[in-house]
């Protein structure tokens, strides 16, 4: 493909500091926190130098290596999971508000956490014992997965699947998940609701090395198929007639791409509860200064997502250390905001 | 016995249970001393009733964070460190305040949280909850353990069961129980209820009434109707503002007005930590509930506090 050497070189500069980005607010992510961790000793711990003082030293090597390092692993990862899936719906549904969510992954999984968090008590009463851990984002996982499927059943006929039609079916079974969720809510005590209230705000809080094992494998096959998924999205930017005369099987495409972004929005859901925003802010940024080639903008969105969920994160455990804020609180009161004000100072070229 | 005997007092008086600064002054100081004492115990306190505890013991020096919940006594929130709402804590934020130890109530977490700081080497001792007199001086005895204070603790213990032994000889006199709404918060003339299974119904029970809104199960919105069959003779709504302001709203609502508890105004507005703490303030909190209820007995208990 021929280039405006000017587009590319401004895209190239765009890819360039958005790696920057993401490495400073790495480091800035390892070396900040409640416990204030002087940044010598954060590079001794991270490449296993002797240690120059002894006073807190495993304290210290214990939050940097099994608190910090795998929250900052998971923030990236869902981060990346969400900015890009968003791209990838914007693209699929060539509709500007689409989100991961339109997909069913959000109220799927919202209404699994909410079965899980009201009635696990109730009908597994040995799941708190037996499964420690795991069974309320095993449950959100499932939850994101089956809504996917049942929307993808329902807009698919004769081997088509209709956009519009698993739109309108999404939206449909967001209000019936969320009236789901609103009669567990409803019986549910107010210890659960609370946890409820909570789970979806958001919160990269409780990160091990387990659930980064966990997710970063069902993030990568998105992150990795990218590429392939770039050559077929911007082909659909012309139709969907128009991408099947271009040579994109279009239905692969869309049947591949539903399955990529479920599994990792569903696992990113799962982990880390409904973190909004990220989905549509990012992709519409980065369509603001590099254009709508989705070969830029999805690594670009991933890039960023990845970066303004780990920023987010820092913020929303040092605001009011040593408590901690639901992260979704930080994304929307602050990425809202500089949204409408970037949509004010929108460039007459600019369309979505 | 002196904390308990004086948070009593100042309920009597009707006077919210905010300040108690004799409790937290000399614990404040006691912090800054121990700095340098040899392994001084720091000790972070994951739920409002662990927190009263500690405080009753009178052994705040110990404590170096508190969580939000923690609202009794009100000093505790000003000069501890707030580890956020008991059931989202921060690992990083726990770890942050150099805790020995941290004290949890049984629905603290989330786990994996408690997990993570156990495994950087701080004790994470977790405490039943049980809402009920045993219940409560278990928590006594085993909070007070965990500070070093078995004696005291036991003191404390001993005090609150002797309390509850007398609330369950005043129950014994009512002749006939009355029926109560407990309201948590009221909106738009909407009222939310206690009903079956919560704390509400708990203290209640202590106070000898008989929950009018024991068709619900949970904190319920009650509907006018459903109102209106429970006939509550007595309603009690937890209050912060001016008592007259909310016992007034609720008179303005007619299917209020119309229970028997507004014709014979028995409205009565308590704070609702005291009465829902489920602490050492419970008996008294119970008993001041059921004088309030009958009052008719308050002659007689006087009599019996005198013998």
């Amino acid at each position: 493909m021929h280039q405006i050497p000017q587009v590319a070189y401004r895209r190239s500069i765009v890819l360039m500091a958005l790696c920057v980005l993401l490495v400073l607010i790495a480091v800035a992510a390892i070396s900040l926190g409640s416990i204030s961790i002087a940044p010598k000793r954060v590079f001794e711990v991270l490449f296993g130098m002797e240690p120059s003082g002894q006073i807190d030293f495993a304290r210290d090597a214990l939050v940097i290596t099994q608190i910090r390092l795998p929250r900052l692993i998971l923030g990236a990862a869902v981060g990346a999971a969400l900015a890009a899936s968003g791209a990838v719906m914007q693209g699929l549904f060539r509709n500007p508000l689409a989100d991961p969510g339109l997909i069913g992954v959000s109220s799927g999984a919202g209404f699994a956490a909410a079965v899980a968090i009201v009635l696990g008590g109730r009908f597994l009463p040995d799941a708190a014992t037996k499964l420690p851990f795991a069974f309320l984002p095993m449950a959100a996982f499932v939850g994101a997965l089956m809504s996917t499927l049942i929307l993808y059943v329902v807009a698919s006929r004769g081997g088509r699947t209709s956009m519009a039609i698993m739109l309108l079916a999404g939206i449909a079974f967001a209000a019936l998940a969320g009236a789901g969720t609103g009669w567990l809510a409803y019986i549910s005590d107010d210890r659960q609701l609370r946890d409820l209230t909570f789970w979806s705000m958001g919160s990269l809080g409780g990160a091990t090395w387990s659930k980064v094992a966990v997710v970063v494998p069902m993030v990568l096959p998105t992150l990795i198929a990218v590429p392939f998924l770039a050559r077929g999205l911007n082909a659909m930017a012309l139709g969907e007639a128009e991408a099947f005369h271009l040579g994109i099987s279009v239905d692969r495409l869309k049947t591949g791409a539903i399955l990529l972004v479920s599994i990792a929005v569903g696992a990113a859901v799962a982990c880390s509860g409904l973190i909004g925003f990220v989905g549509i802010i990012v992709p519409h940024l980065l369509r603001l200064s590099v254009g709508a080639n989705y070969r830029f903008l999805l690594p670009a969105s991933a890039l960023l997502g990845a970066s303004l969920l780990v920023g987010a994160d820092i913020c929303a455990r040092t605001i009011v250390a040593p408590s901690e804020l639901p992260i979704g609180i930080i994304t929307a009161t602050f990425g809202a905001p500089f949204f409408i004000w970037l949509l004010i100072r929108r460039g007459p070229e600019f369309a979505v | 016995m002196k904390i308990v005997s004086l948070s009593a007092l100042v309920t009597l008086l009707g006077v919210s249970l905010a300040s108690l600064p004799a409790i937290g002054d000399p614990g404040k100081a006691n912090e800054s001393g121990s700095l340098h004492a040899s392994q001084p115990q720091r000790i972070i306190a994951a739920g409002g009733v662990v927190t009263e505890i500690v405080y009753a013991l009178r052994r705040a020096d110990v404590l170096v964070g508190v969580d939000s919940t923690s609202t009794y006594p009100a000093s505790a929130l000003k000069e501890k460190a707030n580890v956020g709402y008991v059931r989202a804590l921060s690992s990083e934020g726990l770890l942050s305040l150099n805790p020995t130890s941290v004290i949890a109530i049984e629905s603290a977490g989330p786990p994996d949280i408690l997990k993570a700081v156990e495994d950087a080497g701080v004790q994470v001792s977790h405490l039943p909850d049980v809402a009920t007199p045993a219940g409560i001086s278990a928590k006594i005895k085993e909070v007070a353990k965990l500070v070093g204070e078995p004696v005291k603790g036991a003191a404390l213990a001993a005090e609150t069961d002797k309390q509850f032994a007398a609330l369950s000889a005043l129950r014994s006199k009512i002749e006939k129980p009355r029926r109560a709404l407990f309201i948590l918060s009221f909106m738009n003339g909407r009222a939310m209820v206690g009903g079956r299974d919560t704390s509400a119904d708990g203290i209640l029970t202590l106070a000898g009434l008989q929950n009018a809104a024991s068709t619900l199960n949970g904190w319920k919105p009650i509907s006018d109707e459903a109102l209106f069959d429970a006939a509550p003779d007595i309603i009690i709504a937890m209050g912060h503002g001016p008592q007259d302001v909310t016992v007034n709203s609720i008179l303005a609502v007619p299917a209020f007005a119309a229970t028997p508890a507004a014709k014979s105004k028995s409205i009565f507005i308590f704070d609702g930590g005291y009465l829902l703490g489920f602490g050492p303030r419970t008996p008294s909190a119970a008993r001041d509930l059921l004088l309030a209820a009958y009052p008719k007995l308050a002659g007689q208990d006087k009599r019996s506090d005198l013998q």
